[in-house]
């Protein structure tokens, strides 16, 4: 089987985040990059589903030069090979865009299954796997905690707050994973020294036959027209208990519609 | 191994640590047991052999990186290293530096999977001078009988390989006539009796070996070669003392992560403890101690691997991060209070733990010996 895993280099959510004052984008320098948490995820489901059926795991990433590390890692773990597109031009693109330059890449690289995270903690849009599934006509089978083909049939359950949906699509397909799927594995040392010699792929927008014009910033739906930071927390209100402190507490609950 | 490869390595180790290992610290404490996976995700992971060489399946760290992954594990629990660490230092390290190419090909790859090995050289009279050994090994046709008892063996009760001291010249006295043989844990006549009941350090396993005339054949000398055994003994501590320093250096950061965290959240007359300057006080010493730990691991290793220096940095090292982290988890307590005191709290188990590190791989007072010979007789 032909399986691809989406990867997305973000800044460590324990690190400060901070967006930039030129262009209120992401400022993917200030803070320690790592892999988006939920790829992980992917990525442990990638492999699995190597080990039961055979076939190639091939990463793919869109970002800045330093999202080879992310890449590195991923490769680390055990997959086979991957694809690297960067070019200044990207910086600022959007989810449509995003969706445009993948769906480009995964034309050229062929896939019976793309997996990916069902959002990335910088963004957290959650709506590339649709937006993927709708450029490349193929079903989207999203939130999946759990993941089981034959090959041709793909049946995965689907997370939802009331307990899960099962669902069945033919393949090729775009699964969207959360964290219950698996227990990611950790890197070995073998699979860091082996990752170094496995073939990443570095493509520009022109190798994908795009132009700047149709990425980046400009060609984005959506733009980030001001921001501010989260205004400081306000100070609480004190139940103080004179007998009748629970069912102050209670009524408290009630005016917020909690119970 | 490459900066680039081994910088991926520390933050797997770094990740692992910190993610899996530190969250079940009370789990290994009171099951006084490594969890079964754990143990697996460290051998899948290649812990048991990091230091081995590559063309045994292992990693190949040099003893500056080495440290830097201790630095690592010292974090968290020292029975998580304490599993792997006798395969990596004391045990492993004899096969790497002294065993014949058919000792190393036979024992290191298995060594490298997570086959288990022990370093056993402590008996009732000769524990920091090997020189009163009473482990004999006679030669017995084309093979060795061995039999003697030794105490404190890490890892004895897990081991599939024991890596035995004994006396070959039983008219040779001091540190001459002494061997060093691989014995199969599965041999007849091998026993391994209960595991101590140990102050702190729950989790890590030492026990009694007995060796009631184990027959070997000739091939399980080491290099080979009658009368090698101290001296290759002390090749491997000599190593395995930078490592321990290491670990050190690793709990006083704990220490100092701890008390910092309490310091900044338990109040008293309305303020927290960390406001007061003699509460910043301890955590300045803390700080100050890892610091100069830090510093001086990483000088003694890279003088180790230079070969610039294997007596007195590797002995200076351990001496003063062994009493340094002492002092740290003194101070931790009393950061903490009566709190400190009580069985759950991280400070008070680390207290426990980290008195062994001036005990064992040579006590502080042997590593002034060492140093103080150093210098004077040698002149260094
Ligand atoms: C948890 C644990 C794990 C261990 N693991 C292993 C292992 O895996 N393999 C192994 O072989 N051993 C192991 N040991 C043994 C350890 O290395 C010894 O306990 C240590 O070297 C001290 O020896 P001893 O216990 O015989 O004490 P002793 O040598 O009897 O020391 C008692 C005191 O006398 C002092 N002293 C001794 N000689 C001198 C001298 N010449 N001058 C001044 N002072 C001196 C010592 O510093 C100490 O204060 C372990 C011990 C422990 C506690």
């Amino acid at each position: 089987m032909n399986i691809v895993v989406l990867v997305k280099q973000v800044p460590d959510t324990w690190s400060e985040r901070r967006l930039r004052a030129d262009d209120s984008t992401l400022d993917r320098d200030a803070a320690d990059a790592v892999i988006n948490e939920l790829d992980d995820y992917a990525i442990e489901e990638g492999l699995r589903l190597q080990e039961a059926h055979g076939g190639e795991v091939t990463i793919v990433s869109m970002g800045p030069q330093k999202a080879a590390d992310a890449i590195r890692k991923a490769l680390s773990m055990g997959a086979d090979k991957a694809v690297h597109v960067t070019d200044e031009a990207l910086r600022g693109s959007d989810g449509l865009v995003t969706s445009a330059v993948l769906a480009s890449v995964l034309g050229r690289t062929g896939f019976d299954l793309v997996i990916l995270g069902s959002e990335s903690t910088d963004a957290r849009m959650g709506t590339l796997a649709a937006m993927l599934a709708e450029r490349l006509g193929v079903p989207q089978m999203s939130f999946a905690s759990k993941v089981e083909t034959d090959g041709s049939k793909i049946t995965i359950h689907r997370q939802a707050d009331y307990g899960y949906d099962t669902v069945e699509g033919a393949l090729p397909a775009v699964v969207s994973v959360v964290e219950k799927i698996n227990e990611p594995r950790y890197p070995s040392f073998k699979g860091i020294m082996a990752a170094k010699k496995k073939p990443v792929e570095t493509l520009s927008l022109a190798d994908l036959g795009m132009d700047a014009s149709q990425a980046g910033l400009a060609a984005s739906a959506t733009q980030v027209v001001s921001f501010a930071n989260r205004p400081p927390r306000a100070a609480g209100t004190i139940v103080t208990d004179e007998g009748d402190g629970g069912a102050k507490a209670a009524e408290f609950l009630a005016s917020r519609k909690f119970i | 191994m490459q900066d680039a490869e081994f910088a991926d390595v520390l933050d797997a180790v770094r990740r692992f640590v910190r993610t899996k290992v530190v969250p079940r610290e009370d789990e290994i404490e009171e099951t006084d047991a490594i969890p079964a996976d754990i143990r697996r995700a460290a051998t899948q992971m290649g812990l048991f052999g990091y230091t081995l060489p590559a063309e045994y399946g292992g990693l190949g760290a040099t003893l500056s990186q080495d440290v830097r992954l201790a630095f690592e594990f010292g974090y968290t629990t020292p029975a998580f290293r304490s599993l792997f660490g006798t395969n990596n230092g004391i045990a492993g390290q004899v096969l790497v530096s002294s065993g014949t190419d058919e000792q190393k090909q036979r024992w290191l790859p298995r060594l490298a999977e997570g086959a288990i090995a022990s370093f056993a050289l402590t008996e009732a009279e000769a524990g920091s001078d090997p020189s009163g050994l009473t482990t004999k090994a006679i030669r017995d046709g084309d093979g060795y009988v061995l039999s003697g008892v030794k105490r404190f063996i890490t890892n004895a009760p897990l081991a599939d390989l024991f890596v035995v001291f004994a006396r070959t010249d039983p008219a040779a006295r001091g540190t001459r006539g002494i061997s060093v043989f691989l014995v199969d844990a599965g041999l007849h006549g091998v026993r391994v009796g209960p595991r101590d009941r140990k102050m702190g350090q729950a989790g890590a396993w030492t026990a009694e070996v007995l060796f009631d005339q184990v027959r070997v054949p000739s091939t399980a000398l080491v290099g080979g070669q009658e009368g090698a055994g101290f001296a290759a003994a002390m090749r491997s501590l000599v190593r395995g003392r930078v490592h321990i320093a290491a670990i050190c250096v690793g709990m006083a950061d704990r220490l100092l992560a701890e008390s910092v965290s309490y310091a900044k959240s338990a109040c008293q007359g309305g303020q927290p403890i960390g406001e007061f300057q003699l509460v910043q006080a301890m955590l300045a010493e803390i700080k100050t101690g890892a610091y100069a730990g830090r510093a001086m691991v990483a000088e003694a290793a890279r003088n180790y691997d230079s070969a610039a220096d294997r007596r007195i940095g590797p002995s200076a090292a351990k001496l003063f991060c062994s009493e340094m982290v002492g002092r740290a988890a003194d101070l931790a307590v009393q950061v903490h209070g009566g709190l400190g005191y009580m069985r759950g709290i991280p400070v008070e188990r680390m207290y426990r733990d980290a008195r062994l590190f001036r005990i064992y791989e040579g006590t502080s007072e042997i590593q002034k010996l060492i140093i103080g010979r150093a210098l004077v007789r040698d002149g260094n």
